[in-house]
């Protein structure tokens, strides 16, 4: 079938979805007026499980690959913080070039597929979390390093029972913020052959039968959601003390 | 050991594509590449950021920065800023193209719309973090509410402000690669319709549009320098 990995392998990524797909529209293209055909929808709704499915697969891969790398940057950084002015420039960079170019860039060296969106999407996601982690650090009061202090911890267990668990507020909004981008940017893997719900956007087209778009657009901003709320529950568990009120 | 050379190879021809026009494989010898096509694509895509994001400064930031002096809305746009980031660029393109239309005013409309949350919602920020003692000042000093706005909570806020102005440049020059779609031919068509422009044209493209990317970050970087007041600077060295 027209799966984007099979294009890919016939060297046809990109430009040449549009004649897929075009018998099971028919009835909703006849009314070009119509920008939802809910016949349509409802005889297709099948097609976009193996997409959602691809699609968390991405942005799960991608945002836990970028969290750990990020994650560890920032603690390299924050105990040797010459480090911080270069990493932040690095990470910076690889925020800034666009997705889709950074595809292309990353083609000659790991291929067409999903593993080129995932090295893409994790580098897109490490200057947020890296970013938020040293805000989280820093904001650490110094009465509560030097309470620790004064029990006898050492700077490691500093790092991890006080430094870490006061930042947890920050580093959750670093990985929503995160995640959610990713949620919406993975939707660009279909230009590397790498699935995902952009597959039903672009491809069989769709830039003039919208249902589908339509159709995708919801399972992504519905995704994001979810997936903001499930971070904003985390951290009410993990931060149990922020939920206590005085009396 | 040449198939670590392959990588070199790919980033050679792409060079290559984009100062020596080419026959296309593809589309019976129609020439592609070339410096000036190269040129006129990248003027293109910046053509439409610069519009887009003109557009988005002019209706997002004199909002944020009113809401963040009145200090209402922030529910509204923190959803508004959670919603931008989960709109999917590529399918705000498509769907302005089916149901407004191709061209470059449908889509600066489109990008404009990526980066109103970001300008917004930092605007907003940035005002509500200023000191109420320098507003209180300011307002003891004879200054109207928006002579604060303009020459206190604006420059306190710059770094905030332009980091919301950053965000949305980013935003809008990777979505005005995928422009084409849309019928505006930026380096994203190289991108896009590599059928035609082969696969040098296509890593040609990549290599231009990260390009361009970071030398509006680097420009806006240099731009936030200039707009910082220096005793900002002074009190942050």
């Amino acid at each position: 079938m027209g799966s984007p990995l099979l294009l890919a392998a016939s060297g046809q990524v990109g430009g040449d979805f549009f004649k897929e797909r075009t018998s099971d529209t028919l009835p909703c293209q006849a009314k070009p007026n119509e920008p939802f055909c809910f016949d349509w929808a409802k005889e297709n709704i099948d097609r976009f499980g193996t997409p959602t499915v691809q699609h968390l697969e991405l942005v799960v891969i991608s945002v836990l690959i970028g969290f750990a790398i990020a994650f560890a940057l920032a603690l390299f950084a924050h105990r040797s913080t010459w480090l911080q002015a270069p990493l932040l420039a690095v990470t910076g960079i690889l925020y800034t070039i666009p997705s889709i170019a950074f595809f292309f860039l990353l083609l000659p060296v790991t291929g067409i597929g999903k593993d080129t969106a995932i090295v893409a999407l994790a580098a897109y996601t490490l200057q947020i979390i890296y970013r938020n982690t040293m805000l989280g650090l820093h904001n650490v009061p110094d009465s509560a390093k030097e309470a620790a202090r004064g029990m006898g911890y050492t700077d490691r267990q500093i790092l991890w029972r006080v430094e870490l668990p006061l930042a947890i507020p920050e580093i959750v909004a670093g990985l929503r913020v995160a995640i959610v981008s990713t949620v919406a940017i993975a939707t660009l893997a279909v230009f590397i052959g790498g699935g995902g719900l952009g597959t039903q956007i672009y491809g069989g087209g769709n830039l003039t039968f919208p249902t589908s778009v339509f159709i995708a657009l919801a399972i992504v901003v519905l995704m994001a959601m979810a997936f903001h709320l499930g971070l904003l529950l985390a951290q009410r568990y993990l931060t149990p003390w922020r939920n206590a009120r005085a009396i | 050991m040449t198939a670590a050379l392959v990588p070199f190879a790919s980033f050679s021809g792409a060079i290559e594509f984009i100062f020596s026009e080419q026959t296309s494989n593809v589309t019976g010898g129609a020439k592609v590449g070339g410096f000036e096509q190269a040129v006129e694509l990248t003027l293109k895509q910046l053509e439409v950021t610069v519009l887009a994001l003109a557009l988005a400064l002019i209706v997002a930031l004199p909002l944020g920065l009113y809401l963040g002096h009145r200090g209402k809305g922030e529910v509204v746009l923190v959803g508004l800023a959670n919603a931008g980031r989960a709109l999917p660029e590529l399918a705000l393109i498509a769907l302005v193209a089916a149901l407004i239309g191709i061209g470059l005013v449908p889509v600066t409309l489109a990008l404009a719309v990526l980066g109103i949350p970001p300008i917004v919602s930092n605007a907003y920020v940035g005002v509500r973090q200023v000191d109420p003692a320098a507003v209180d000042a300011a307002r003891g000093m004879g200054m109207g509410e928006m002579e604060i706005i303009r020459k206190v909570e604006l420059p306190l806020a710059i770094s905030t402000v332009m980091g919301g102005v950053r965000s949305a440049t980013i935003a809008i020059v990777a979505t005005a690669t995928i422009a084409p779609l849309a019928g505006v031919l930026t380096l994203g068509d190289y991108i896009i319709n590599a059928s035609i422009y082969g696969e040098d044209g296509r890593l040609a493209g990549a290599i231009l549009v990260a390009l361009l990317a970071l030398s509006l970050e680097g420009l806006l970087a240099l731009l936030q320098r200039r707009l910082t007041s220096d005793g900002l600077k002074v009190k942050t060295a």
